[in-house]
């Protein structure tokens, strides 16, 4: 008797092992040798038309597949450590704030793309060895309620400056350095605007202002924000570290479409990220890498991007859609910074902020 | 007479070690098949657990070719990490005992008492189990925060304090404790209890020494996934501790995610395996006692509708205070999905299937609930037959292998997501078995955290089948396949209903590794929701709670159906 109960283990593990050999050989003939289908290692917050992403099957003849690993940080993480095998043939994501660990890494390939010639010097952070092309920029600044300031007949803040005026006291959430990506763009502002020393006085009067620290930006933007949710939340805090493209999204899909957005950018709080394409050193799919590098550059794509991830073009004389064009603010004169410095002094600067912000 | 059992079943000999002193030809085979059994469980927990979190945490201790030590005592030495391990464990230990203070008249209502609406009722309590954290946050938020419910009406606000945690953690673990310590005592045969009462014990006495000890191991069951769970607890730490509270696990997400300092990352990985090793030994040595063969009974015969005040008054007095609970949170975020730009209405989930395909960011609703249903019922396979196996494999408690086996299993609950995703990436990255961009990889995830709900619902069910059943079949000629499936399952269907009903909410719900692994663009309802709440916008936000209206509905739903297959198979007892 004790055979059947040896047979039934025996045939249970081996249905299990084939699965796992199925699944193993279905994993690698669908990433294999394939040479029609181009990987695209990116973030959770990309986004491209179906549309668009057929003309450059259409184009090229390749198919792009997406995968995603999480927020913006964890995905280039992912890519470091992933090296030696890499996930797929193209990152898309890295920004100047996380550029410098990958690029010591060596996670990505030269390619000079095409196109690039259209794109400004300013955003071509490495222009010497051309390991990412840059493909769009986004602005983080102080968002602030129309409908509050007017109400309270108080004129909005412009400037980083205004933040610590009694005026504006007990009036900003923003978010945590540590985790949150406007968290940390915002402290980098002022890291930027106010110096290696100075940020930290301007912090000390920040805290002694009111400002709120929350965890991530969804908490600050649709838990606390006054503005969020139509005016239906019951946020208590008038001005908010978002996006310059956030009063474009708010009026996205909004019908009948209003005079103005609800909300308004701070022009004088901004910090600017440029975000980086690279091919993944090790590629299965470096020609098809290579073609879908051209392609973020060209012109179906950087116009695609600002209604799908609501961001900036980087090519010269892109058309801006309507939304942004009649919403959106320009930001002229950002705070920004070079990756090097970002990578040396971050930690260090987070800590400091903690300190002084949090506990 | 029952009671008499146990002093029957207790002298056996030990099994599983040194072969013990009966250690006939029968015994040395069963040895055999139980290590047969426990083949496939570890080998997927071998190359799915072992291999990618040994591999992550390797790589973190020997960076730069030699080994971090330095590091270890560096990370260990530092005040705000013994402040997170402190805060990770006291946070633990108060949800633990403030869920099972608050479930266990739940449990007793819902094994004992008949009454409308229960199954439905027990569906809806497992929902909170499956909404993704950002979203229950935000409902506790607009409840206990600041302009909440509670402030507006008694000035109370939650928020700022730990309890917001607290009662959120309640709130989503109410279903571990409510399925598992209830599912065994609808089964367990009520005339033991009325029995003690005819000799004299009064009513509390009675459950205290008849009914808690038979519901002991369960309970104890429940306790260790409640702790678990809470430990290592990320998503509700962040949103309504903000900054100031950390547990281990957002340490070491940060650690890794953000500044991919692996060595700090592994010293404090290890120091959440010592914790958890440390409370599964606890367990383990409490519980190991307490199991024993119980008489089961058919679930439906147990309950009865309430007879008399008191029963009347602890049906109201448990059921309302849960129905707030529970529904309250759940009402808020149904409110806000109906709470449109014009009013009241549909307009949020017209706009939600308007968007369907003009991008990739945006899923249509029925893609998502295809992806979310396709992988959770992968993913529950995978548990139940791991799961399965490994709880026969383990039903004769015998031998320091088996129990450090029985343990091991429950490891994956008590591990940072994060690492198990970093090591999947690292570890299984080369043929045959390079699954990254392969889609199983994710219902594998799940099903890691899966299995040990599979295990430790079903082994008190199958622990508590009377030994001497499977042995009057063994003397009627029945091989032990045949003895399990006609002794053995048909008492353990129910449970296996059960562990089904989490494996699939497990999964449904999106815990473990599967977040922080790169996956091929499926989104699922509850990544559909989160990148919805990713944006700004009152048409983002609406959307994104309509979608989480509809996972509610999914997983209600679902559970619903498991509950029908349940009730319909009872007959066969």
């Amino acid at each position: 008797m004790n055979t059947h109960a040896r047979r039934a283990a025996a045939a249970t593990t081996s249905v299990l092992a084939l699965a796992l050999v199925a699944t193993a050989c279905g994993g690698s003939d669908d990433s294999g040798k394939d040479t029609k289908t181009v990987t695209l290692v990116t973030h959770d917050s990309f986004a491209a038309s179906k549309k668009v992403l057929k003309e450059f099957t259409r184009q090229t003849g390749y198919k792009v597949k997406v995968l995603r690993g999480g927020d913006a940080g964890a995905t280039v993480n992912q890519a470091v450590l992933s090296k030696d095998h890499p996930q797929g043939d193209v990152l898309f994501g890295v920004d100047n704030t996380l550029l410098s660990r990958p690029l010591d890494a060596g996670v990505f390939a030269s390619y000079k793309a095409k196109g690039l010639g259209r794109v400004p010097r300013a955003y071509q952070l490495d222009a010497d060895k051309h390991r990412v092309t840059p493909v769009d920029t986004g602005d983080i600044c102080v968002n602030y309620d129309r409908k509050w300031f007017a109400d309270k007949k108080l004129a909005p803040p412009r400037s980083l400056a205004d933040l610590v005026k009694p005026a504006y006291k007990n009036l900003l959430v923003t978010e945590d350095a540590a985790n949150s990506s406007p968290g940390l763009g915002f402290l980098l502002a002022t890291v930027d605007s106010y110096g290696g020393k100075g940020w930290q006085d301007y912090w000390k009067k920040l805290r002694a202002n009111g400002v709120e620290v929350v965890d991530s930006w969804e908490q600050a933007y649709n838990d606390r924000f006054t503005a969020s949710r139509g005016g239906k939340g019951k946020g208590d805090k008038p001005l908010v570290v978002s996006y310059a493209s956030s009063p474009p999204v708010e009026v996205q899909g909004v019908k009948p479409q209003p005079e103005q957005a609800p909300t308004g950018v701070a022009k004088g709080t901004c910090f600017r990220q440029t975000e980086f394409a690279g091919l993944l050193t090790g590629a299965r799919n470096p020609e098809g890498g290579k073609a879908l590098l051209d392609f973020l550059l060209s012109e179906e794509f950087q116009r695609d991007m600002p209604l799908t991830m609501f961001v900036n073009p980087v090519r010269e004389g892109t058309k801006l859609p309507e939304l942004f064009t009649k919403y959106g603010e320009r930001i002229e004169d950002p705070a920004t910074m070079a990756p090097g410095r970002i990578a040396k002094n971050r930690e260090q600067w987070v800590k400091t902020w903690t300190s002084l912000a949090v506990k | 007479m029952d009671l008499t059992r146990r002093e029957v079943a207790a002298p056996r000999a030990p099994l599983g070690g040194g072969g013990g002193r009966g250690g006939g030809r029968s015994d040395g085979r069963s040895v055999w098949v139980r290590l047969g059994l426990m083949a496939v469980p570890a080998a997927f927990f071998a190359v799915f657990f072992g291999y990618p979190v040994a591999a992550i945490v390797g790589r973190g201790l020997r960076e730069g070719g030699h080994w971090q030590f330095a590091r270890v005592g560096q990370v260990l030495g530092d005040p705000d990490v013994l402040h997170v391990l402190w805060f990770s464990l006291w946070q633990a230990a108060a949800s633990t005992g403030l869920t099972l203070a608050l479930a266990l008249p739940g449990c007793y209502v819902f094994a004992r008492l008949d009454f409308p609406g229960k199954r439905l009722l027990r569906a809806v309590a497992t929902v909170p189990f499956v909404l993704p954290t950002v979203v229950v946050g935000s409902a506790f938020l607009a409840l206990a925060g600041r302009g909440g419910l509670l402030d507006e009406w008694f000035g109370v606000r939650l928020d700022t304090s730990v309890w917001a945690i607290l009662l959120a953690h309640v709130f989503l673990n109410y279903a571990v404790v409510l399925r598992t310590v209830g599912g065994l005592w609808a089964q367990l045969d009520p005339r033991q209890e009325e029995a003690a009462r005819v000799l004299g014990a009064g009513r509390l006495s009675a459950w205290r020494r008849v009914t808690l000890p038979a519901l002991a191991p369960s309970l104890g069951a429940a306790a260790l996934i409640v702790f678990l769970f809470t430990f290592t607890s990320f998503g509700v730490i962040q949103v309504l501790g903000g900054p100031r509270y950390a547990t281990l696990e957002v340490e070491i997400y940060r650690q890794t995610a953000t500044l991919l300092d692996l060595p700090a990352a592994a010293v404090l990985t290890l120091t959440q395996f010592a914790a958890v090793a440390a409370l599964l030994a606890v367990h383990a040595w409490s519980v190991r006692k307490r199991e024993s063969a119980l008489s089961l009974v058919p679930a439906d015969s147990t309950a009865h509708r309430p007879s008399g005040a008191a029963q009347w008054a602890a049906l109201y007095g448990v059921l309302v205070p849960t129905l707030l609970l529970l529904l309250a949170p759940l009402g808020v975020l149904v409110e806000r999905a109906l709470n449109g730009p014009d009013g009241y209405g549909f307009a949020f989930f017209r706009a939600l299937s308007a968007q369907s395909d003009s991008a990739t960011f945006v899923v249509a609703p029925a893609a998502a609930i295809g992806n979310s249903l396709a992988y959770a019922a992968v993913a529950t396979l995978i548990a139940l037959l791991v799961g399965g196996l490994a709880a026969a494999a383990l039903t004769r408690r015998a031998g320091r292998l088996v129990r450090g086996f029985d343990a091991l299993l429950m490891l994956p609950l008590g591990t940072s997501a994060v690492t198990v995703g970093f090591g999947f990436l690292i570890a299984l990255d080369e043929p045959p078995l390079d699954l990254r961009s392969s889609w199983i990889l994710v219902p594998l995830a799940q099903a890691l955290v899966g299995v040990p709900f599979v295990v430790r619902t079903m082994l008190p069910v199958l622990r508590a089948v009377d030994v001497r059943l499977r042995e009057a079949a063994a003397v009627l000629g029945a091989s032990p396949l045949r003895a399990w499936r006609e002794v053995d399952f048909p008492l353990v269907r129910r449970a296996l209903l059960i562990a089904a009903g989490f494996a699939f909410a497990v999964s449904l719900g999106e815990f473990g590794a599967t977040v922080f692994i790169a996956r091929p663009d499926r989104p699922t309802l509850p990544m559909a929701v989160a990148r919805l709440l990713g944006r700004a916008g009152e048409m983002n936000y609406g959307q994104a709670m309509a979608l989480s209206t509809i996972l509610m509905l999914v997983c209600a739903a679902t559970l619903l159906a498991l509950e029908r297959v349940r009730t319909d198979s009872a007959g066969e007892f």
